[in-house]
């Protein structure tokens, strides 16, 4: 059974997540929300987060507002997202004067180039992991690294590639389907 | 650097990259590196690498680095009216949308969308990487670090702060 949380207890969940956060909150949300206070089943929170995930914006961030409005309405919706982004603002405000003043330092740049380094191999790698975990059929696969070359290769705009690609892998996706219920 | 007219490309720009943002934040990456660095030229490809890494160093949902673009071209001013244009109205968008949740997400419609979409979403994501990846490699070893950040995340389930953590020591001691 879901335990319905109070206003405060939506608020310091979601700070909870967003302060908990590195390298991206997706995991620490469905950690708290589903595993540590019951809020959702894993069925219904992977249905909003479907949902977070095809509708734009940053999938955490949707999921908040529509899981704060499922228990509180407006309020909830306020106070989930309010939760996750104040933190992790409030830190980035003080990291953002600490690096005007010093991220320059002969000490510091090479620093920050080795964290960078490791950051854009970590965004490739939770990409191939992603994708190894979702198992698409080999025709999805090569829409998802024509959207690869096209973004990262071709340097095409992102509505160029939204606009060709998604009725391609739509239409491919409803070929499986109709081949799999005959 | 900060005026009015900076300011206001600045929300426009990601008011636009918002409403295509299918996949998430990372997913419109690339085109945040179009808005920075090609189209308007307010950083270059080392410095949006080293805000995105700044980001990925702090706790937080990875659209924040967002305000960090908005910081560089406007200060503090920037980096809430960057923020607020990126989320603000998908926010509402999904508000809206809320109902529809119990009716939607189980029909057979939805999951074929959604596995059309996903692997559009899951490639851009990759393409982010790559760019990054162009960004930060200044050097062998920072390419070194990247590859082998890579293989680490993929191959393994520890935190991914380890990577953080490592290339920082790695860039420190020999990027000098």
């Amino acid at each position: 059974m879901d335990k319905v949380p109070g206003r405060i207890e939506l608020f310091l969940g979601y700070a909870k997540i967003g302060l908990l956060g590195f390298g991206g909150v997706g995991p620490w949300s469905r950690h708290v929300i589903v595993e540590e206070r019951k809020w959702l089943s894993e069925r219904d929170y992977a249905e909003v987060l479907g949902l977070g995930q095809i509708l734009p914006g940053p999938n955490v961030g949707n999921a908040s507002v529509m899981i704060g409005r499922r228990f509180h309405g407006l309020a909830g919706s306020l106070l989930a997202t309010s939760g996750l982004y104040i933190g992790p603002l409030c830190i980035l405000v003080i990291l953002s004067i600490l690096y005007e003043l010093y991220g320059t330092r002969p000490g510091v740049a090479p620093f920050m180039q080795g964290v960078a380094a490791a950051a854009a191999g970590m965004v490739i790698g939770t990409a191939i992991k992603m994708g190894q975990n979702l198992r698409p059929p080999p025709e999805l696969i090569l829409v998802g690294l024509l959207a690869v070359a096209g973004a990262a290769f071709l340097r095409l705009p992102l509505p160029l590639i939204v606009v060709v690609l998604a009725p391609l892998g739509i239409w491919l996706s409803l070929r499986r389907s109709w081949q799999r219920a005959p | 650097m900060s005026d009015d007219g900076d300011l206001s490309a600045l929300v426009w720009g990601f008011l636009g990259i918002s409403l295509l943002s299918v996949g998430g934040g990372v997913a419109a990456l690339p085109e945040m590196h179009r808005l920075m660095v090609e189209t308007h030229g307010w950083m270059d490809e080392l410095a949006f690498s080293k805000r995105y890494a700044l980001a990925q160093a702090a706790p937080g949902p990875n659209v924040m680095v967002v305000g960090l673009f908005g910081w560089h071209v406007a200060g503090i001013t920037g980096m809430f009216a960057a923020m607020l244009a990126m989320c603000g109205p998908t926010s509402i968008l999904a508000y809206g949308f809320c109902r529809l949740r119990g009716r939607l997400s189980g029909a057979l419609g939805m999951r074929v969308f959604e596995r059309g979409m996903v692997p559009i979403a899951v490639g851009l994501i990759a393409a982010s990487g790559l760019l990054l990846a162009q960004g930060a490699a200044e050097a062998p070893l920072a390419v070194a670090i990247s590859v082998g950040s890579t293989l680490f995340v993929w191959r393994s389930k520890r935190s991914p702060l380890w990577v953080l953590a490592a290339g920082a020591v790695l860039g420190a001691v020999f990027l000098r």
